[in-house]
Order: C-alpha cells, then structure tokens, then sequence
C-alpha cells in the first residue's frame, strides 16, 4: 500500500464551456465522487477558456467541442503545453476525450485542409473523414501495455459521435481493439491512445461514468492503492450497453455477409 | 383555396406510408411520409398553404406551447386558425394540417428547426417566431452551430420575412440579425452551447443580463421589449402573465407568442390574458392516474437546456421524481446529456429512474447522490415513490408513449 495522500487530488476541467458538448463534466464527477467515497479528498478544479492551465492539476479532462469552440480551446492548450507536459512529467494524467483526443496529438486536418494545431502531447494525427461514426463503440482494451496493480480492465463501452479518423505513430499504443463501432477510423480497427498515464479515446457515454474500471485505474495513478467500491449498479449499466452493441455488431456483420452475398 | 386531387391524394398516401412504416419497423414514420408527399405532389405545400397567412414556430424547446399559445390568442380573438397542435413538425405533420384546415385565415404552424429553411417558401410564410437554440440529438441533428447557420442563410435570402426573436439567446440572435426583426429579451438560461461568438469564433462575455463579443462586437441587440418576472414589457406597456401552465420557460414562450400575436394586429393585453385558458399542450402537464389516488403531472425535458429549466421548478417543490429516458432515434440515441444537467438539485426528493435506460440515469443519480428506485415503466415507477405530488419527467418517446396511452386528460 502507498502513502494515502493528505492533499486532495485535484481533477482538472478543462475549458468545459469549450470541450463539454457530449457530456464531458461527467469524467470529472466521476473522478471526483469515486475518490471522495474512498475517503481521499478530491476537488474539482475547472479551468475557464481564456485562463491559462496551470501545472498543479493531478487529472487534466478535455472534453469534446463544436468546431470554432475546439479552435479557442486549441489555442489555450498551447499556450499552456509547456505547462500540461510539466504536469504530466510529474505524475500527472490526462484524459482527452473526441475533439480533446485530437488536440493532445499534433493536428488535426479539415475536410477543406485547414489545419488545427494540436499539442503533440502523443504521437496521433487526425483527419477529417466521412461518414460520421456514431453509435455504439465497444473496445478490448491493449493488455500489452502496463496498467499497474490492477491489470487492464474489462472491455470499455462508450458511444461515439465524431468525423475524425486518427493515426497513431509508429510504436505508439492504442487503448484497444475495435470490437464493435469505429474508433480510431484509420483501417486499424484500434480505438484511443494509451501512453503513460495518458489516455485519449472517441468514447463518450460519459467514458468514465460508462466504464468505473477505468475510473479506478487512473485514480489509482494518482492516489495510489485504493480499496475497491461496490460497483453493482455500475456493472449492469455496462452488462446493458455491452448486450445493445454486440447485438447490433452481429446484426451488422449479417447484414454485411448479405450484401456481399448479393 | 383549390387544392389539387395530387396534392390530396400525396397527403392521403403520404399518411399510409407514415402508418405503415410505425406499423412494420416501430419507426416514427414521419420521413417517409414526408417523402411520398413530396414525391406524389411537390407542390402540395404551396397548395395547401393558398389563402393562409402562414407564422412558423421554431426552436429548440418550447415550439409546440408557444404555437398554442400563439394559436389560443389568435382564435381569442375570433380569428380563423389552423394549427399542428401535436407537434407534428415535420413536412408530413405540416401538409395534413393544412390539408385539414376550415377556410382561409391564419396558419400557425410549429416547424422543426432543421425544416425550417426547407418550408419558408413553399409555404410562402410571412412571419417566424424564433425561440432558442441549443444541444439537442446531436447524434442524428449535429452540433447547434450548424443550425444556426442555416437558419441565417435562410434569412440572408429572405430580407423581407418578419421574425419575433429571443434577444437573449445569441444563437438565435445570430441567425435572426439579416431579417426584419423585432426583439424580445427572454433572459439567459442555458449558455453552455453559446461559449463562442458565432460570427468571430471569440469567447463571449456574459453579464447577468446581456452577453457580448468583445472581438468583433457582435452582442445581445437592444430592445426594450423585455420579460420581466412575470410582465412582458412590450412598446412601453407592461403586460401580465397569468398561466396555467407552470414554470420560467413557459412565460418565455408566453413572451414570444404574444409578441408575436401583437404582430399580427392583437391587443396583447387580450392575447396575454387568453393564455391562462391553456392547461395541456398534447400531453404535457397533462395528469397520469397512478391508480392510488394519486395522480403525476407528466413534464417533456429532452435536453439539458429543457431539463435544467425543469429542474429549477422542481427542487423548490415538495415532489416526487420519476425521471423517464429513452434513447430512440427520436429522443437521440446518446443520454450522455444526462451529465450536463444538475440532477443534485434532486437531493432530498423521492426520485425514480426509469425508461429503456434507466441505468443510465441510475448511474447519473449515483453520482448525484440522489437515492432512487430503478424501475422500466415511470407509471410504475411514480407509484412507488411516497408523497402527494409526483412529477414524470419524460423524453420524448417515453412521453410519447404516455401521451398515447393516457391522452389529454385535462
């Protein structure tokens, strides 16, 4: 067992009036709340757009945008990217969801070319692509990378609402294997990027509020051992949404056998 | 009016196909009805509309009352009108209630907002009224900016329309702004889709009761229309707001409809004291029987701008909750919104989770510290909760569905 903290975790918000159009707040109720039933102190610190982002944050979320929104937030991640990495070297985690994934990678490239700079926190760009994924997104998350104490978690569910279509560099990891859904987009049926105490990933639901594993495990990057929590009510939403995607997985891969058929 | 034997037999087939498709796939049948009138009678719109003087309701929340509010003043005032009063908002929901109407007079008819640029001319519409715009299915409809966008490039093209527009919401401002525009001062509810200028792209400021660009200057217009409290001020006269129905938001539909009605030539004192008379709007606030003596007020909330209004009502009340989420292609099919709405308001009431996903609104509560029963049906669900008033808070098919089965009963 580590050392319990005596200072309170603090869970970063980043520009969520920018990056929170798909529920965003919810990864930072979900840290905030999981750590505090633990008995840590844990406070949620939100950080306005046009503030710059300090480095004493332990969890910085960004969160998914529109796209002028997803500019502005842009530009604040990097004036402050010296800072973000600064956090991160110190043991800081960073989870980047959808629009907030393609912004912690080096760009992101429009349908009419234009170029929005990203901080290039991981080795990922990402390109504007059509269709749209959206729908049920269910990934087997990569267990050949180290997750600490508690190994890898359970297969993650999520919903996925983007146009991007992400590459990631060579040698870097993915979060997981497609399983159902698009994800990354790219051809390479990945989902996400996982890096050291760095995970961006296209799932929503909130990600975090659909996946408590995964809650757990980046507490546990910041605070240490944790005891477990009683997580039923939180397995049967997961046990739920796992059926109505692998369902319309089976379905889609009937479908898909018919047309080629015909 | 003459309305061709294609344009009757387009509704007519329009309206098979809607019931079928309801019938084979659960679908709302709304499309394909629309497309079948479209394809049988293109010109049916333009047909039907012949001899009305056509208003369109649009908006986020809020279009289906404010059209009956509009709809209830006019016919007050002993105005012939023709009405969607369903809020069937769709070109296959237009066609058939005009197809219906009684004679020449005034048409007022609730438009989706995706629909809206669609239906301006052939229906040859000479004043909208534009409520708010915010998140709303964004899996099927998209992000807001590109609403408001279209709804401006409508407007680009058609300089001489009339519109009644919210002042306070800066989607709509922006959309309304190339119009012929009177202004009306709402008040600032929901901001969070409104974070950046939608002409510059800068971060807007807000104050308490205006919100500006201080890059390019786009900003809240100046009006002294204002709803003030529970008074419209409207040309310098102040108007009160009698309803019937509850809550803020209905007063700022109320606003909107009785600038509108003064528009089309009401006294709005009159229009204003007309609207009490309304108790239902097809099947909201209507009361479901919870077969204990007991009855709910059902209330539609499909979005976090829709939800959080409601939420500001109920925490003040001594309520029972049940709160009834589906996520059909109709309600959008990503809850996630569940998080952006501050269900912690809820601490302390009898609360429910119900609805096809009615774990995830479990979960939400769960973080919310809110103490819940879990149950799929919110009947149910309501009777199950103690107290003598229950609210059921529904999405919109679970509302639907509630509609469908227990009507209007007030």
């Amino acid at each position: 067992m580590s050392a319990v903290r005596d200072s309170a975790v603090r869970i970063g918000l980043i520009y969520p009036e920018l990056l929170g159009t798909y529920g965003d707040r919810g990864n930072a109720i979900v840290l905030v709340q999981r750590t505090r039933w633990r008995g840590i102190p844990a406070e949620l610190v939100e950080v306005d757009a046009g503030e710059p982002i300090p480095d004493s944050l332990d969890v910085y979320i960004f969160g998914g945008g529109e796209d002028d929104p997803m500019e502005m937030a842009g530009a604040g991640m990097r004036e402050s990217k010296a800072s973000i990495e600064r956090a991160h070297a110190n043991g800081a985690v960073v989870l980047a969801v959808c629009g907030g994934y393609q912004l912690i990678g080096h760009r992101y490239i429009a349908a009419d070319g234009e170029i929005l700079e990203g901080i290039g926190l991981v080795d990922v760009e990402t390109r504007a692509g059509s269709p749209r994924l959206i729908g049920e997104l269910v990934a087997s998350p990569n267990d050949d990378v180290n997750w600490g104490e508690f190994g890898p978690p359970r297969a993650l569910t999520g919903f996925e609402n983007h146009g991007g279509r992400t590459t990631l560099g060579e040698g870097v990891a993915p979060l997981g294997k497609v399983l159902a859904g698009g994800g990354n987009g790219d051809g390479s049926k990945t989902e996400g990027v996982l890096a050291e105490r760095i995970i961006g990933t296209y799932l929503h639901g909130p990600v975090l509020a659909r996946n408590a594993e995964l809650a757990d495990r980046i507490i546990a990057w910041v605070a240490g051992s944790i005891p477990p929590l009683e997580a039923t009510l939180e397995q049967s939403l997961r046990a739920d949404r796992l059926d109505a995607a692998m369902v319309r997985g089976v379905h889609r891969w009937w479908r898909d056998r018919m047309l080629a058929r015909g | 009016m003459t309305v061709s034997k294609r344009t009757r037999l387009g509704v007519a087939a329009g309206r098979l196909a809607g019931a079928l498709s309801r019938t084979l796939t659960r679908g709302q049948g709304a499309t394909i009805s629309g497309r079948v009138i479209n394809k049988i009678a293109p010109n049916a719109l333009e047909e039907l509309a012949d001899g009305q003087r056509v208003t369109l309701v649009s908006a986020t929340n809020g279009k289906t009352t404010t059209t009956r509010f509009l709809a209830t003043a006019l016919t007050t005032a002993g105005r012939t009108v023709t009405t969607n009063s369903t809020g069937a908002n769709l070109t296959s929901g237009i066609a058939p209630t005009l197809a219906g109407a009684a004679g020449p007079g005034d048409a007022v008819l609730e438009v989706d907002e995706r629909v809206l640029p669609r239906v301006i001319d052939p229906l040859g519409a000479e004043l909208l009224v534009l409520g708010n715009l915010s998140r709303d299915q964004l899996d099927r409809y998209g992000e807001v900016h590109a609403v408001s966008e279209s709804w401006r490039t409508t407007m680009q093209s058609h300089p001489g329309v009339a519109v009644i527009a919210n002042a306070s919401d800066p989607h709509v401002v922006w959309a309304a702004t190339p119009g012929k525009v009177t202004w009306v001062a709402l008040g600032l509810g929901w901001r969070s889709d409104a974070a950046t200028c939608p002409e510059c792209g800068a971060l807007l400021t807000w104050s308490t009761d205006r919100f500006d660009c201080p890059k390019c200057g786009f900003a809240q217009p100046a009006t002294d229309n204002i709803l003030d409290g529970d008074t419209l001020v409207l040309d310098g006269a102040r108007i009160p707001l009698d309803l019937a129905l509850p809550g803020r938001w209905n007063l700022a539909n109320a606003a909107l409809a009785v600038t509108a009605a003064a528009h089309l030539g009401i006294d709005p004192v009159h229009a204003a004291t007309s609207l009490k008379t309304v108790t239902s709007v097809a099947g909201r606030y209507m009361h479901v029987p919870l077969g204990d003596g007991r009855s709910a007020r059902v209330l539609l909330a499909k979005n976090p701008a829709g939800w959080t209004e409601v939420l500001r009502f109920l925490h003040r009340r001594d309520t029972a909750v049940v709160i009834a989420v589906n996520a059909r292609v109709a309600d959008g099919k990503d809850p996630s919104w569940l998080w952006d709405v501050p269900y912690e308001l809820l601490r302390g009431h009898e609360t429910a989770a119900a609805g096809d996903r009615r774990l995830d609104v479990a979960v939400r509560l769960r973080y919310a510290e809110v103490d819940h029963e879990i149950e799929r049906d919110p009947v149910a669900a309501a009777r199950e909760l103690e107290g003598d008033e229950v609210h059921i808070v529904a999405s919109y098919t679970q509302f639907s569905a509630l509609y469908r089965k227990y009507g209007d009963t007030t």
